[in-house]
């Protein structure tokens, strides 16, 4: 089972390598990462989105990470009300005829076009996993050339 | 106060208190070294080997509780400790290992003598460092101090890079260490310790089993008047070895793959656990869904994530042992009624007694059991890997703790050498053993070099079978008696020795055994002592890996 959890970390070098590294050492899965900066500089938000067995390993993880020194705070938001979200970019196959189809598959979807050439269209989605997964699969039918997917990101309600 | 890295460096160890270090010179400490040289507080211990070094402050942090400092140079000097930073990691000993690095605008550029130490030692480390800027040098050094003695002891490891080493800084020595993400759990939470109370009180069959958290926190007094409140018996682990005393009453001895017959019996049919400083280690649990099938389990550790990660924990109390077994014992009012059980565990210490067939032969066994007895039990042991520490942990009582000293997680041939080396720097008084074997001593012999010229008059006991005796034991019971790769042969041990000016002792004969170990006692200076024992003997009694703890082997009929 997938679970998203949030690490708050000294924004020092060498931290994501102790993170990674974590992870790697124990076997644990990381099934997607994103990293940014936070509103105070000394500080970086990480979510780390996990794959794993049973609760245990969760737990496990959990208290791994915590005993990092460069660690300040974990949340998990598997027991949490949240929002998540995930970025996705996909460049089409496009032809001027394809027009209505492809906007009509848009139009379905948290997606919007945001650039098309001759032959190549580029579309922006943002939206929770599943949604996301919805469109790839309808887009699929139209001949994806690229795609590109940020880690998902989360916050509490 | 301007002061070059180097200054700053010695002047926050001699502020933390340090007296020694072990280590290894080389071209990216030179700054360092050139100031070890004025450095009147310190006595600085030139190893064989930088392996040495991390062993030895490993040794000395282990037999004194205090940390321990080795020092080596950038690439090799430190890849050369990391054997040393591991053990100390998985045994949780607090370490402080400093290393030169090339210049700061050089790392990155294979440059000469050049590793990512801070990359190479990250998961076998507490934490570490690279120092950047020469202002945050005496801050790290205070931080890594504080961050390996306390919480879940464990190395630090400060990476110097030689031109901060040189430059110039304002020192500024810390009033105290401020860190937001580290801060360990020293008391217990009371709902919990109540909760434990009154499980004990109701318990009909509660079982102490402790481990080396017992010894770091200071544990084993407050223990020792636990266990006779309620009268429970006591099983250690090995790096528990010290942590009650293997004399008293209520002692059951080790547990786990070589544990004894009836503490391994025992542990499965009690009915309340406490575990404290412990573990679950797969040496002690065995087959982990047969363990202990019947009991709830008090787990007291100061590392949480060591609770509920190998078995299920019905009371966890995050903490540390001294401060918890101290509440705890204010809490039980009642002492558990558990004559019976004392029965049951009388009945178990007469059906499966450790033993050996003592003959003739000069048994290694008896060799153990002559060191306690011509020490009287008051020496520090320190062990390498393999048969020779199972029979160390079996056939020496330790009463006290830090009187044990040996590899436990990691496992690692060549280091009770080392560590004796650095057990006897920390505690001149004692005597202090290396009970070895003559595949593991032969991994950090050249350490005789550095006994000599310091006057470290250790004492090394070689139980010489001519083979790595544990893989052999291994290849005996489980690959079909298919020796491979387990002869060994070694050097004159006696002829060796005197080269180095120490002096060595061969022994043939069992009734030359304890008179050699009495002269090795008497005598001011390091003294190998070479004892040709039975080559084919097994450390008996064996849980083979993956069975119930209960499923011994006993080897004798």
């Amino acid at each position: 089972m997938r679970h998203t959890i949030s690490v708050l970390v000294e924004n020092k070098f060498g931290v994501l390598a102790r993170i990674a590294g974590l992870f790697s050492a124990r076997g644990y899965n990381i099934a997607s990462l994103a990293v940014s900066e936070t509103m105070d500089p000394a500080i970086s938000y990480m979510t780390i989105v996990v794959e794993v067995k049973d609760e245990k390993i969760l737990e496990q993880i959990k208290k791994q990470l915590n005993k990092l020194i460069d660690v300040v705070t974990i949340t998990d938001f598997t027991k949490k009300e949240h929002i998540d979200r995930e970025l996705v970019l996909v460049k089409v196959d496009y032809s001027s005829k394809d027009k209505a189809r492809l906007e009509n598959i848009l139009s379905k979807h948290v997606a919007k076009l945001i650039q098309h050439k001759s032959d190549v269209a580029i579309i922006e989605a943002v939206g929770e996993q599943a949604q996301i997964k919805q469109l790839l699969d309808d887009l699929n039918k139209f001949g994806i050339k690229e795609l590109v997917r940020t880690g998902r990101i989360a916050i509490t309600k | 106060m301007k002061m070059t890295g180097s200054q700053i460096l010695i002047e926050s160890l001699k502020r933390e208190g340090v007296e020694f270090i072990f280590g290894y010179p080389g071209g990216q400490v030179l700054p360092i070294f050139d100031k070890i040289y004025d450095a009147h507080f310190l006595k600085f211990i030139l190893t064989r080997h930088e392996q040495g070094a991390a062993h030895a402050a490993d040794g000395y942090a282990r037999a004194t509780g205090k940390v321990g400092v080795c020092m080596a140079t950038s690439g090799p000097g430190a890849t050369n400790l990391t054997t040393g930073i591991a053990n100390a990691y998985m045994d949780s000993i607090p370490i402080v290992a400093i290393t030169g690095q090339v210049k700061t605008f050089l790392i990155g550029n294979d440059a000469f003598q050049e590793a990512d130490v801070t990359g190479i030692t990250r998961p076998i480390t507490k934490h570490n460092f690279l120092v950047k800027d020469i202002n945050d040098l005496a801050r790290i050094i205070r931080e890594a101090f504080y961050i390996a003695s306390t919480g879940r002891p464990g190395p630090v490891l400060i990476d110097i890079p030689s031109d901060i080493q040189m430059q110039e800084g304002e020192f500024i020595w810390p009033d105290k260490v401020e860190l937001r993400s580290y801060k360990p759990t020293y008391f217990g939470h009371p709902g919990q310790i109540k909760k434990a109370a009154k499980l004990i009180s109701q318990a009909k069959k509660p079982l102490l089993y402790i481990g080396g958290g017992v010894i770091t926190s200071g544990a084993h007094l407050v223990l020792r008047e636990l266990a006779e409140k309620i009268q429970a018996p006591v099983t250690w682990t090995l790096m528990g070895i010290g942590g009650f005393p293997a004399n008293h009453k209520l002692s059951l001895g080790m547990l786990g793959m070589h544990g004894t017959g009836y503490a391994n019996h025992a542990i499965m049919n009690a009915d309340v656990i406490i575990a404290v400083g412990a573990r679950f280690d797969d040496r002690v649990t065995g087959r982990i869904d047969a363990f202990a099938p019947g009991a709830k389990v008090i787990h007291i550790d100061i590392d949480p994530a060591s609770i509920s990660k190998n078995i299920r924990v019905d009371i966890p109390i995050v903490g540390d042992a001294k401060n918890i077994l101290g509440e705890l014992l204010e809490q039980i009012k009642k002492a558990p009624d558990i004559t019976e059980w004392h029965k049951e565990v009388d009945g178990l210490k007469k059906k499966y007694p450790l033993k050996y067939k003592d003959d003739g032969k000069i048994k290694p066994q008896y060799v153990v059991e002559q060191i306690y007895e011509a020490t009287k039990g008051d020496a520090v042991i320190t062990t390498e890997v393999g048969q020779n520490q199972m029979w160390a942990a079996q056939w020496y009582r330790y009463d006290h703790p830090r009187t044990f000293i040996s590899s436990g997680g990691l496992g690692t041939m060549g280091f009770g050498f080392p560590a004796a080396m650095g057990a006897k720097v920390g505690r001149p008084e004692k005597q202090v053993i290396d009970i070895a074997g003559d595949g593991s001593i032969q991994m950090n012999i050249q350490e005789l070099g550095t006994c000599v010229a310091n006057k470290i008059n250790v004492k090394v006991v070689i139980l010489n079978n001519g083979y790595l005796g544990m893989v052999r034991q291994w290849q005996e019971l489980f690959y079909k008696k298919r020796y491979s790769q387990v002869n060994i042969t070694s050097p004159d041990f006696v002829k060796l020795a005197d080269s180095y000016g120490a002096l060595g002792i061969k022994v043939t004969k069992k009734e030359d055994v304890r008179p050699a170990i009495e002269k090795a006692l008497s005598i001011d200076n390091t003294v190998f002592v070479d004892v040709q024992v039975e080559p084919e003997e097994n450390v008996y009694p064996m849980v083979p890996a993956g069975e119930a703890i209960n499923k011994l082997i006993e080897g004798l009929a």
